[in-house]
């Protein structure tokens, strides 16, 4: 059977390719149907915000990626809740719909993949 | 035990060395590497231009020394590597570029080389970071 890979993005969409890459990995193991996790953590819950505008800042933003991510068969998707709540967005819609985890729900999650990448 | 390492950080930076020591001690402890793989910042370790002052460390290039002696699967991300103008000869033709600077020993590929060596492997062990 193969392993199972949980990709940690941590990375605001806005600060360099980070973000990106990560998706990038999410995407590449959808592409050879392998299992995928991907969670968003820290600053990278920043990229489930709605109403980004990257054109301002001259940048294309993450939004086709991650709706490429049902696509490619990544559907286990999950944001932890301190790191929205940290960030005034505890209440907001978020983009994908993610899976919210408290701290526990944090260690569960990491403890069930068999691979971690944090990006 | 088989190890997949993958590399996120700049050669400048203390993760590139933390996993080129511990690339060296696998295999010093009869371990394998199935694969090195260079992602993010990580693919400027794999530059042939880097020029280190003569008393400090030049990783990059205890890189291409290490694993052209290993013989091991030095992989680089090609999107990532375009993108930090980490070249070989056939990407610089391509894209109009004066110059390759892809280490002796390194190969550009996709991200599913990265997939594959985490299945292959028994560890996937990272460096990423400072």
């Amino acid at each position: 059977m193969a392993r199972s890979m949980l990709i940690v993005s941590r990375q605001s969409p806005w600060s360099g390719p980070g973000a990106r890459e990560a998706l990038d990995i999410a995407l590449a193991g959808g592409a050879y149907d392998l299992p995928i996790g991907l969670l968003f953590l820290d600053d990278g819950v920043l990229q489930l915000a709605p109403g980004q505008h990257g054109a301002t800042l001259q940048q294309k933003d993450l939004t086709a990626n991650l709706k490429a991510l049902s696509l490619f068969g990544v559907d286990k998707l999950y944001a932890c809740a301190r790191s929205l709540a940290d960030r005034g967005l505890a209440n907001t819609a978020l983009a994908p719909a993610v899976e919210i985890l408290d701290a526990q729900g944090l260690a569960e999650l990491i403890n069930r993949y068999d691979q971690v990448i944090t990006l | 035990m088989k190890f997949a390492i993958a590399l996120f950080s700049a050669p400048h930076s203390p993760a590139s060395r933390r996993a080129l020591r511990f690339a060296e001690a696998a295999l010093a402890g009869g371990h394998e590497i199935v694969r090195l793989f260079f992602y993010q910042d990580g693919v400027h370790s794999a530059s042939a231009n880097i020029v280190a002052p003569q008393d400090e460390l030049d990783t990059a290039a205890e890189w291409s020394h290490f694993i052209a002696s290993a013989q091991l699967d030095g992989v680089v991300c090609i999107a990532a590597a375009l993108r930090r103008g980490v070249l070989d000869a056939r990407e610089a033709e391509r894209h109009g570029r004066p110059a390759a600077n892809l280490a002796q020993g390194w190969e550009l590929s996709g991200l599913g080389q990265l997939h594959e060596a985490a299945q292959q492997a028994d560890r996937l062990i990272c460096f990423g970071g400072h």
